[in-house]
């Protein structure tokens, strides 16, 4: 296949996947300015722009927090090119400009999903009707995801595909989780205690893993399992451990089809090491910011080293 | 029991002088019509307009699209899409796809005599001067022969119809014709929407197109390409007109679609990046313009082709289709000269009929269009796409007047016809069928194994009422085509 073609797959996929994965962070935002006060309302939707790495810019434009005023840039506003809009209008052009590496199932899941956002998008989206537009939004992405498993062939493109879903999931695990965590503890000496289970609370709902959580350990609520949840669960969708399950099998099946590895493969390879090689504890003793800052870099290091190695750009 | 609406047939009778297709002036419906129109008659009206809706957003699902050249917003667009057939028989087909299949083969001859001895100058009977003011002429082909001696791979052949038996050829497209992905959705279209229609009525299919096309261009390989030629459709990219087209074709063949920047000379071959390497390409099916295909040999500043590809191709490692420099034959002077063409290289008498054309560059001529402007249609002699032309009996006072001036100043660059009654064909509106002007291009494909023409084709209707003009980005429509099986 194209080189050209792998990069517009495997970027079309993070594309999905972080739309998908922002709505998701203002559905948790929006929830906690619903349950606690107008401070903590603040606090929390600066903090979920960190996480998404617009603050800076949304400040350039802003003067407040305001639930509205984040929720609009986040997900409409065209003075910022990462808003959830555009992300899908990204993934999109991608599938137009790759039209024949995806199946027409895909195409339409994709092409009715923009039609539907932009639509959905095209004036400011009212308090009232926020959770519908963004479980719209995570709609709309679930249908490009089960196309795409139900349509296409396990073959070169669908490594890209799901090897561009796993690094941007990974990416986003890591950064809500290390975010979070800075924000939610005072001090180091809080770690392993009793936390404040509406804000954790929040975190697991970032990444749907409240129900999850809530089977595992029942009733308990400590940053500890938390982190394990999310880092070292290989069982649990959105976890580290399982997008790199994901990223081991995916470039094996591409190291197969070249008939050779190369350095995507080895750095993948130990940023994994990383991740099955350790106990929560492990993490903790080291420094979980730590841990977390670490894993970004080697996991943004792998997504290099697969455009490189397979000639996504001349 | 449901009272059904029946389907309004407002038109009684055409208009004098009209052909229509499915209406003889009596009112009656003509035979190749009839067991459409006696499917049509038990069908209620609503439900008609409920399928009319279904369609549009059918297509806005399928995302064929197009973009239109020149508006500020260049947002996609849909072409209509009119739900009634244009119907020929069997029999007005194999006349027509003989005069076709004339037509094709002399292009091609005369495309290597052009580039070749140029008997056809040397005998006097095409002047000199069309040749060295075209723009389209490449002095980069002359006493090359392309592999296999192909230059129009495929050729989209304009046709319209005046009368029961009077089909005439209203444009050649030999450069790179497009539509035909416009066929063939549009036949998937009324088969997801009318499977029944097509148990009562045998229509020919031409789902099978993109692989005859896979089929022809494999056969125009060069020498040094494997037993399994790698095929490529060349697109300028996502804000080209006609990309849907381009991925559609690339999609149906199993080709690659490549842009520019993935392909590279290497080797003496033009090359593709793939994610194991740079591999060579055999066949290029390539939807950008000659000018723009090499920045080393034409325009310097294209983006869209590859640096030195023009060498490899005429050192034989690559197949262009179409070839460069056919452009010279969808000049509408040289389109002028076609029955003399046709009859030089076949030896027989043109089975197709050309539209009666003034050259303006012809003083008399020329003296006899500015005295009828009203009442005739003018064109520019290298235009396209509709744009560019007079049709003096709408034309505004100050149009014509403007074309007066642009005649006067450069008559060699304009050419004027009649303003023909091209037939009509009913289309369907909330009040009922009502008649408009259609055209029709059928897709040819030449390979070294023969010509292949696709049944029926692409019909483009004007969707105003009165209107002549066609052209999809001038409010034009399409229709499904149908060749009957009888």
């Amino acid at each position: 296949m194209l080189g050209r073609v792998a990069n517009g797959m495997f970027w079309m996929y993070r594309y999905l996947e972080r739309a998908e994965n922002t709505s998701r962070l203002l559905a948790a935002g929006h929830r906690m300015a619903l349950t606690r006060g107008a401070d903590v309302a603040d606090e929390e939707w600066r903090s979920v722009l960190t996480t998404l790495g617009m603050l800076r810019q949304y400040q350039a434009q802003n003067d407040d927090f305001a639930g509205a005023h984040v929720c609009d840039f986040v997900l409409r506003s065209r003075a910022n090119g990462q808003s959830v809009l555009s992300m899908f209008e990204r993934a999109r052009t991608n599938a137009r400009t790759c039209r024949s590496a995806i199946t027409t199932e895909v195409w339409e899941a994709v092409n009715e999903g923009w039609m539907a956002l932009r639509d959905l998008l095209a004036r400011p989206v009212r308090d009232s009707s926020l959770n519908a537009a963004l479980s719209a939004i995570r709609r709309e992405s679930t249908l490009a995801r089960g196309a795409t498993h139900g349509s296409m062939m396990r073959n070169e493109v669908y490594s890209f595909v799901r090897a561009g879903t796993f690094i941007e999931r990974a990416d986003n695990t890591a950064r809500i989780l290390d975010v979070k965590y800075y924000l939610l503890l005072p001090s180091l000496s809080y770690v392993g205690t009793p936390l404040d289970t509406g804000q954790w609370d929040n975190v697991l709902r970032s990444v749907s893993g409240e129900r999850a959580y809530r089977w595992l350990n029942a009733g308990r609520m400590d940053a500890r399992s938390i982190a394990e949840l999310l880092i070292l669960d290989d069982r649990f969708p959105r976890s580290l451990a399982f997008c790199y399950a994901a990223m081991r099998q995916n470039l094996a099946a591409l190291a197969r089809l070249h008939g050779h590895e190369g350095p995507a493969q080895a750095l993948m390879r130990e940023a994994d090491q990383r991740l099955t090689g350790c106990t929560v504890e492990d993490i903790f003793d080291q420094g979980l910011h730590q841990f977390l800052v670490d894993f970004i870099a080697r996991n943004q290091a792998v997504a290099n080293a697969i455009a490189d190695q397979y000639r996504f750009i001349a | 029991m449901v009272q059904r609406a029946a389907i309004k047939d407002t038109m009684d009778a055409p208009a004098q002088g009209q052909f229509d297709e499915m209406h003889a002036p009596d009112g009656s419906v003509r035979n190749a019509y009839r067991p459409y129109q006696q499917w049509l008659s038990e069908q209620d009206s609503a439900w008609m307009r409920r399928k009319q809706f279904e369609a549009e957003s059918l297509f806005r699902r399928t995302g064929i699209t197009f973009n239109v050249y020149g508006e500020e917003d260049a947002e996609e667009r849909l072409i209509p899409f009119d739900i009634v057939p244009r119907i020929i028989t069997g029999a007005e087909w194999r006349k027509l796809s003989r005069g076709i299949e004339q037509r094709v083969r002399a292009l091609n001859a005369f495309m290597h005599d052009l580039y070749h001895r140029q008997e056809i100058i040397r005998s006097g009977r095409l002047p000199e001067r069309l040749l060295r003011h075209n723009k389209a002429w490449l002095p980069e082909m002359v006493g090359f022969t392309p592999p296999g001696g192909v230059y129009t791979h495929i050729v989209g052949i304009d046709l319209v119809r005046t009368g029961p038996d009077e089909f005439l050829v209203l444009e050649d497209n030999a450069r790179t014709p497009s539509g035909v992905s416009y066929m063939l959705e549009n036949r998937e279209t009324m088969m997801a929407m009318f499977p029944e229609l097509f148990t009562r009525i045998k229509v020919r299919p031409v789902s099978n197109y993109p692989r005859r096309l896979a089929k022809s261009l494999s056969a125009c390989a060069p020498p040094c390409a494997s037993a399994n030629p790698t095929v490529a459709v060349l697109t300028p990219g996502i804000y080209n007109s006609a990309y849907f087209e381009h991925a559609f074709l690339a999609d149906q063949m199993g080709a690659e679609l490549v842009e520019g920047s993935d392909l590279r000379v290497i080797d003496g071959r033009v090359q593709m990046r793939t994610t194991k390497g740079f591999e060579p390409i055999d066949v290029l099916y390539r939807r950008v313009d000659d000018e723009f295909l090499d920045p080393l040999t034409f325009n310097p500043d294209s983006l869209l082709g590859v640096p030195g590809m023009m060498d490899v191709y005429r050192a034989g490692r690559v197949t262009i289709a179409n070839a460069p420099g056919t452009g010279v034959a969808d000049d509408k002077a040289i389109y002028s000269f076609m029955p003399e063409i046709v009859e030089f290289y076949t030896g027989e008498k043109p089975l197709l009929p050309n539209v009666q054309t003034w050259r303006c560059a012809d003083p008399d001529s020329l003296k006899y269009v500015l005295d009828r402007l009203p009442e005739l249609v003018v064109k520019e002699v290298h235009g396209s796409g509709g744009y560019g032309m007079l049709i003096g009996p709408t034309a505004t006072r100050r149009e014509i007047a403007l074309f007066r001036e642009k005649l006067a100043a450069d008559p060699d660059n304009y050419i004027a016809q009649p303003t023909l009654s091209l037939s009509t064909c009913p289309i369907f509106t909330r009040q009922g069928l009502a008649p408009r002007h259609v055209d029709l291009r059928p897709f040819v494909l030449v390979s070294p194994d023969g010509i292949d023409i696709t049944p029926g084709g692409l019909t483009r209707v004007a969707l105003k009422k009165g209107s002549l003009v066609v052209n999809s980005s001038q409010g034009g429509g399409t229709k499904d085509s149908w060749v009957l099986d009888d």
